[in-house]
């Protein structure tokens, strides 16, 4: 299953500065209502986003609530982003809210993965360059589009700027070209056969 | 060349170097659960794949399970009982082992993988959970995924991994009495920070983790992840070895000599190299106890709550501020004169058969506080026989413990159970986050003992301070 190449992505970012923001945080269990991968954005956050989780009545004191970060699709945030549970349902709910990019110093290895395999981008930068990015998008950040461009391997900061990143080549490749891990592993299908074949004979106990 | 333990494991499953930084590497084992089995098994289904081979595919009912006596599929979590249906009819259509609810094999994923001969040493394991890393404790290749990959895992048989760099700790020295791998593994966490191995794998070794029996090695490499580690190993010796044989799934008779010849090779060479390693002196570890909601915010039992104004770190200094005020406490408070409400053995931590012996033994004759709920939970089905067997139900029911059928409990939320929001835990499980154990909850991770100890006494209190 190809999804759509992500070569160059514009949006809105929102910052949501907390260290170690857990994936229960992110989607907490009681929002993985249902046995699927959708209809999850609404729990998205949800015990910081709204002051009673039944009725949905929003805290307008966060991020997402606020009208100048409507329509966010790139979230700022801070170390080890992800932490915790490895649920995918986490990145489901955040690509399905709209987030295309995640700014951090760093993420947590699971969560990282789980990102690359939806076509979400997590990009890490230094805090000091998230701090100077977010300078300048926080007066209004309606008009203060962020590109992300992940074939230079660039940050577009609204005065023109380019924040370099790194990402991994594998990770990089799969994000531009769109291409689903499951479909070029199976590319490979040979090589995994012949090399079973062989292990079989040096480790007959591991097989039934 | 001199290899380490990882660097074997590694060799022995890359079927090839991707060109992308990434190797290809032989998943021998993939275990589901039912919170998100059903999930990965019918997404897998509606994209017309199959699983490669499904008798190296296991799934158990743990997550979500209620775990009163006399349970059905219904449980406390809204529409839970769907999760368990829905994974129960997708494991059963891919003809994969299951361990439903009522199999006398049931139990938690981390808890029964060993103890049914499921993760052997030498083997690579992967689970969408992120406390696989708890297999290292047997010289498994173990740690966790998510949905995509455990489909990945399973269709192809394999996985697509960046190679880890690699770690050793070396605890050496003699550990007091008191002081159990979770003490050990608590005061690694605060010592090296809760982001302090990743991109690692870590081996552990040195003497006082040769002492530590199978199952408490296996508590040790349960929290490798809450110090965001690739994953934890120890390689396998004659302990772990006569603990892999004759179980369910173990090697059959006509392997056995060939696979025990495989796992005694298992051990870092020598003069093998790691990119980090730290030593630490198990003489000076105290059963320690978390006061914060990161397992990084720990400290000995007999100390008190540490200041923030200590912490040079500006980041972290924000973080326990506003971990003291979630959890209540003010600096300076004597960790031992915080009052608790409630006491919780269980989780794929410590609810295993050795981890219910210590408590049991503190708590024979002994009461929990009136003021304190006490539930014990134990790591499987299996577990929860052997220890009736030993009447350790009857000295944890007189004590005034409530005991459960297997599954993760109160560890977590999912199961839809807590015991309220604000209310104080002491809990021998592995996360402290807020809202882990319920919203509003605050949770004082610790060993099996000092839960044991704590329950009784009210508040933390420390087993052989009397």
């Amino acid at each position: 299953m190809r999804r759509a190449p992500f070569i160059r992505h514009q949006g809105i970012v929102a910052p949501l500065l907390r260290d170690h923001v857990d994936t229960d945080a992110i989607i907490p269990s009681r929002e993985m209502k249902r046995v699927s991968r959708k209809g999850l954005s609404e729990g998205l956050f949800a015990g910081w986003r709204y002051r009673d989780e039944e009725k949905r009545t929003p805290e307008p004191g966060f991020v997402l609530n606020q009208a100048q970060y409507k329509n966010a699709s790139i979230l700022a945030t801070g170390d080890d982003f992800g932490c915790g549970s490895s649920r995918e349902h986490a990145v489901w709910a955040l690509a399905e809210y709209g987030f295309r990019v995640l700014l951090a110093p760093s993420f947590a290895a699971i969560f990282e993965r789980n990102c690359i395999n939806n076509g979400l981008a997590p990009i890490r930068l230094e805090e000091q360059q998230i701090d100077a990015l977010l300078a300048q998008t926080e007066a209004d950040p309606q008009s203060s589009a962020v590109e992300i461009d992940l074939e230079k391997t660039i940050v577009v900061c609204p005065d023109g700027a380019r924040i370099r990143f790194t990402l991994s080549e594998a990770a990089r490749t799969l994000l531009i070209h769109g291409w689903d891990p499951i479909d070029l592993t199976l590319q490979c299908a040979e090589s995994i056969d012949a090399f079973e074949n062989e292990d079989r004979a040096k480790r007959p106990w591991a097989y039934f | 060349m001199p290899l380490t333990l990882f660097e074997k494991l590694w060799s022995a499953h890359e079927i090839r170097d991707l060109e992308d930084g990434q190797s290809l590497i032989l998943i021998d084992r993939v275990f589901l659960h039912e919170r998100t089995g059903a999930i990965a098994l019918r997404n897998m289904a509606e994209t017309g794949r199959a699983v490669r081979d499904p008798s190296r595919v296991f799934c158990t009912m743990d997550h979500i399970v209620d775990t009163h006596p006399g349970r059905g599929d219904e449980t406390l979590m809204p529409g839970g009982q769907n999760f368990i249906r829905a994974t129960r009819e997708a494991a059963q259509a891919e003809g994969l082992h299951l361990f439903d609810i009522g199999h006398p094999l049931q139990g938690i994923m981390h808890v029964i993988s060993p103890e049914l001969g499921i993760a052997l040493p030498g083997l690579t394991v992967v689970c969408p959970d992120s406390h696989s890393c708890t297999l290292g404790g047997i010289g498994a290749l173990a740690w966790g995924i998510g949905s995509t990959d455990a489909e990945h895992a399973m269709v192809t048989g394999t996985l697509r991994v960046r190679r880890p760099r690699n770690m050793r700790v070396r605890f050496e020295g003699q550990r007091p009495k008191d002081v159990t791998a979770k003490d050990m593994v608590l005061h690694l966490i605060r010592q090296i920070g809760s982001d302090g191995g990743a991109g690692h794998v870590v081996e552990y070794a040195g003497r006082a983790v040769a002492d530590l029996d199978v199952e408490a090695r296996l508590t040790l490499c349960n929290m490798a992840v809450e110090y965001s580690a690739f994953s934890a190993l120890i390689a396998p010796d004659a302990k772990t070895i006569e603990y892999a044989l004759g179980r369910p799934f173990s090697p059959p008779p006509q392997h056995k000599a060939t696979a025990v010849e495989h796992w005694r090779g298992l051990r870092s060479d020598p003069k093998a190299r790691f990119d980090r390693e730290l030593v630490i002196d198990c003489g000076t570890v105290q059963p320690t106890v978390t006061w914060g909601t990161s397992p990084q915010h720990s400290v000995p039992i007999g100390s008190t709550v540490p200041d923030p104004a200590d912490e040079p770190d500006a980041g972290r200094r924000a973080a326990m501020k506003r971990a003291l005020s979630y959890m209540g406490l003010e600096v300076g408070r004597p960790m031992e004169a915080i009052e608790i409400d409630a006491a919780f053995i269980g989780s794929c931590t410590n609810a295993r058969l050795s981890d219910l012996r210590a408590a049991a033994e503190y708590l024979r004759g002994r009461s929990v506080s009136p003021d304190v709920t006490a539930v014990c939970v134990p790591g499987s089905t299996s577990v929860k026989r052997a220890a009736e067997k030993e009447g350790l139900d009857q000295v944890f029911r007189e004590a005034g413990f409530e005991w459960r059928e297997s599954g993760c409990s109160m560890c977590f939320y999912a199961g839809g159970e807590t015991f309220g929001p604000g209310k104080r835990i002491v809990s021998s499980t592995n996360r402290n986050f807020e809202g882990r154990q319920g919203p509003g909850t605050r949770t004082h991770l610790a060993s099996p003992l000092t839960v044991a100890a704590s329950a009784c006494e009210g508040r933390l209190a420390r087993a052989a301070a009397e």
